[in-house]
């Protein structure tokens, strides 16, 4: 008797669970396949909510670059702006994600890599960024990655930035003595580089100039750029279709000047000088 | 024993002295940890930085932690609309389900782990050991894992990986089962201990009415374990409330992340911090303060009754009813 | 579990770090936490005001905050370094967040145990000319140590535990759970038995240490 309670309130509690777990997905739509036309669906799309001037919460809804680029690429297929339901993607959670059927898209400063590749597709790139290094305004001794040599390096975590300076040549870094200290995001390493704590701050330009931007007089890019990061389009695993459509509306976008016109809203006042081409398309999988 | 009174005699004239000077120093010593604090948020300490006791150095610098504009974010009602409450809505969704679900598995595995039978025993308590021995930050890494470790599994049983939508954990998910998993197992022990205080004549004595088992645990046993465990009970939900906190990690947008994005916003972390915290203390505070009158209570009403049963009575500071219940 | 094993470097590494963390915190939180405990029944009132503001304060502020305090302010803010390399440097504040945090914990367990203690022992104490130190010293402490010996294991086994948040909140000291995390990130082991691997290297912690403080608290226990 006592036991036939026990699995009875086990049964209980897991259904609740079950539920629980499942929570958020009835809005979503289904995969892949949503996005023909605007029929009362809405699209949910993953940003940043933490990077100033790309994805950065405002109140109760994000603005920045790769906001307004996912509202064009939405409204190509179909969605008007209040169809579109946003969602923040970290940079440790996007994979899962786009596994999971969280999110039907992800435009979050989200690099194209071929260890990506094997579990999300991209469509793009709508645009290359590059890593660049940030200092305080009265250092003038890094002018380089190669100036990192036995500095203290801000890496935020989840992100691979801070690797590709320290990492070996085989492992495809530069091979950079540079000491790590990592925080929680690229904020915290603002405040850190801010307190000298660090000594300089690297990631993607376009993250930097956002930060930047914050507080001009206090930091100063190095804008010595190196390697290249191709923004994408993070769909899930086997939305070919879907990739091809998203590249016609990225295509669109740059011919109709709307990226540029999306750019200068977002780093007009920064002094960053931003890629004014569109990069060449990847193509579909 | 009441130690105050106890512990020392009343003071005469020497030993007033001495304690005048014991508390001027604790004083002095105290301001000096408060100006360092206030300096060094200022950026007036360390090289380059004014004289000590120049009045450069107390004025507020405007590239300090001080300086208005990182806090006149938080006179804007917009901020606390937009950010705070939100965030501390999603804390209490996070703990008011995570509460009832660790409450229904510490009630059930408690019992279990009472159970006449090895086979529901053993099981039960090799469960509680193990959640109770692993950190919750573990739990929650793996509860966000699930269905990737699902993927990874499917294959090696002959099964095709699912359908991308088909099985996902949330944030909010993680982090509620964790702290069920993790604040369960530590309820189990504590409803365990409670049971096992009830003195015994109280279940013979139901037994000789005619009961059987379900009716001993259910009318006898668990209202009077759970009264008295009530003080324990009400100081591992705080815990349970403060580690709603961790979400943070996963980018769960709890009462933290809401303040880690003012901070993002707004370029102040450290003053959205200081903030955060004075939010949190308050919450706790007055829930701790609700287990000492539960306590309190508790121990008015039963004067003279389950005197001399094992409880822990130490819970008056409302944590250590339950073991290894401080995360 | 072979891709567990072939990073098992990470995973030890890892878990010296947690080993460490875990040494250190208990030493410096148990002397802090009888430290705080003495100013608590002290005879200044001041010093009792401040222990309890103290251990009220920083007990009911998550673990995080706290770590994000030292690592964002304390460290960075105010410039507080600790080691010459960043590794050590983080490592120490988190050992000091920690302690701070588990001495609040610490001090409210012996507080109880001294709550045990008949009176009588105290006033036979003070009635032998014993001063407030020395019945603190040689009566009151060393019997509470000894009836609170099992809640002590409890605090520290969850200090064990706690480790895992100094691998976030603004310091990032590379402990077990955040080598868990990059190996479930980079997709370089499955997901399943890596977790099953770091849990049982948690479990090897504190199991034995919950073991041999109940059976320490009952060969000790004071018989009344």
């Amino acid at each position: 008797m006592r036991i036939r309670r026990t699995s009875a309130a086990l049964a209980g509690a897991s259904a609740l669970a079950l539920t629980l777990a499942s929570c958020g997905t009835a809005e979503v739509g289904g995969g892949g396949n949503g996005g023909d036309s605007g029929n009362g669906d809405t699209i949910t799309i993953g940003v940043k909510y933490d990077q100033p001037g790309l994805g950065l919460l405002e109140g109760n809804k994000p603005v920045g670059f790769d906001v307004d680029v996912a509202t064009y690429i939405a409204g190509e297929l179909g969605y008007s702006p209040d169809q579109i339901e946003w969602t923040e993607a970290a940079s440790a959670n996007r994979e899962t994600f786009l596994q999971q059927g969280t999110v039907d898209m992800i435009v979050a400063t989200y690099s194209i890599t071929d260890e990506r590749k094997n579990v999300v597709d991209f469509a793009g790139p709508y645009y290359i960024a590059q890593q660049d290094i940030i200092v305080s305004a009265d250092n003038t001794d890094i002018q380089g990655p190669e100036d990192l040599e036995g500095k203290v390096l801000c890496s935020a975590s989840g992100s691979r930035s801070a690797n590709n300076i320290v990492d070996s040549e085989e492992n495809g870094g530069l091979g950079i003595g540079a000491e790590l200290r990592e925080a929680g995001n690229y904020s915290e390493c603002m405040e850190l580089l801010a307190n000298g704590t660090v000594d300089a701050v690297t990631t993607d330009n376009t993250i930097l100039a956002g930060f930047a931007a914050q507080n001009p007089d206090a930091y100063r890019m190095v804008n010595n750029p190196f390697g290249e990061e191709k923004y994408g389009v993070g769909l899930p695993k086997g939305s070919t279709e879907m990739c091809e459509k998203v590249n016609e509306a990225i295509t669109k976008m740059w011919e109709e000047g709307k990226a540029l016109e999306f750019l200068e809203a977002a780093f007009g006042e920064t002094g960053f000088e931003y890629a004014t081409e569109q990069p060449p398309l990847e193509g579909c999988a | 024993m009441s130690a105050q009174q106890v512990l020392f005699d009343i003071p005469g004239p020497k030993a007033r002295i001495r304690h005048a000077v014991y508390t001027v120093l604790t004083l002095v010593g105290f301001f000096v940890v408060l100006a360092i604090i206030y300096l060094g948020f200022n950026r007036s300490l360390g090289e380059g930085a004014p004289p000590l006791f120049s009045a450069e150095a107390w004025a507020v610098n405007p590239n300090g932690q001080w300086a208005a504009v990182r806090w006149q974010p938080f006179i804007d009602p917009a901020t606390w609309t937009d950010y705070v409450i939100p965030g501390l809505l999603n804390t209490l969704t996070a703990a008011l389900w995570a509460a009832v679900l660790a409450l229904v598995f510490g009630l059930v595995f408690g019992i279990a782990r009472l159970s006449d039978h090895a086979w529901i025993r053993i099981p039960a308590g090799a469960v509680v050991e193990f959640f109770r021995g692993i950190p919750l930050l573990m739990l929650i890494f793996f509860a966000m894992a699930l269905p990737l470790a699902v993927n990874q599994v499917r294959p090696l049983l002959g099964l095709p990986p699912l359908q991308p939508g088909t099985f996902q954990v949330s944030a909010l998910a993680a982090v509620v089962i964790g702290l069920t998993l993790y604040n369960g197992s530590v309820l189990a022990e504590v409803f365990r201990a409670g049971i096992n205080a009830v003195p015994k004549g109280q279940s013979e004595a139901a037994y000789s009415l005619g009961m059987n088992k379900v009716q001993v645990m259910w009318w006898i046993l668990i209202p009077q374990a759970v009264r008295s465990m009530m003080p324990a009970i009400v100081a591992q939900l705080v815990i349970l409330l403060k580690d709603t906190a961790l979400g943070y990690i996963i980018a769960f947008p709890e009462l933290l992340r809401s303040f880690s994005l003012i901070g993002t916003r707004y370029g102040n972390v450290i003053p959205a911090a200081l903030i955060c915290a004075v939010i949190y203390i308050a919450i706790n505070i007055s829930l701790s303060r609700l287990a000492i009158w539960l306590e309190k209570r508790n121990a008015r009403s039963s004067k003279g009754g389950t005197k001399g049963t094992a409880l822990p009575t130490t819970a008056a500071s409302g944590t250590f009813g339950a073991p290894g219940s401080t995360t | 579990m072979e891709a567990f094993f072939t990073n098992i470097d990470k995973v030890i590494d890892g878990f010296s770090w947690t080993v460490r963390l875990a040494l250190f915190s208990a030493l410096f939180s148990f002397i802090l936490g009888v430290i705080l405990t003495a100013m608590r029944v002290s005879p200044i009132g001041l010093l009792r005001g401040v222990s309890t503001v103290y251990v009220e304060t920083v007990r009911n502020s998550p673990l995080t905050l706290v770590l994000l305090f030292c690592g964002l302010g304390l460290n960075s803010a105010l410039g507080l370094s600790l080691a010459d390399s960043v590794a050590w440097d983080v490592f120490w504040w988190a050992v000091i967040g920690l302690s701070a945090y588990t001495a609040c914990f610490v001090s409210e367990t012996l507080r109880s145990g001294i709550n045990t203690i008949p009176v009588g022992q105290a006033e036979a104490a003070r009635s032998l000319g014993l001063t407030f130190t020395q019945i603190l010293r040689l009566i009151i402490i060393p019997q509470a140590l000894r009836t609170v010996i099992g809640p002590l294991g409890s605090v520290l086994i969850a200090l064990i535990k706690n480790t895992t948040v100094a691998s976030v909140a603004g310091l990032g000291v590379q402990e077990a759970s955040r080598q868990m995390k990059l190996m479930f990130d980079q997709g370089i082991a499955p997901v399943l038995p890596t977790f099953v691997g770091f849990a049982i290297g948690f479990l090897v912690l504190t199991l034995p240490v919950g073991y041999f403080f109940s059976w320490l608290s009952k060969r000790m226990a004071v018989v009344r």
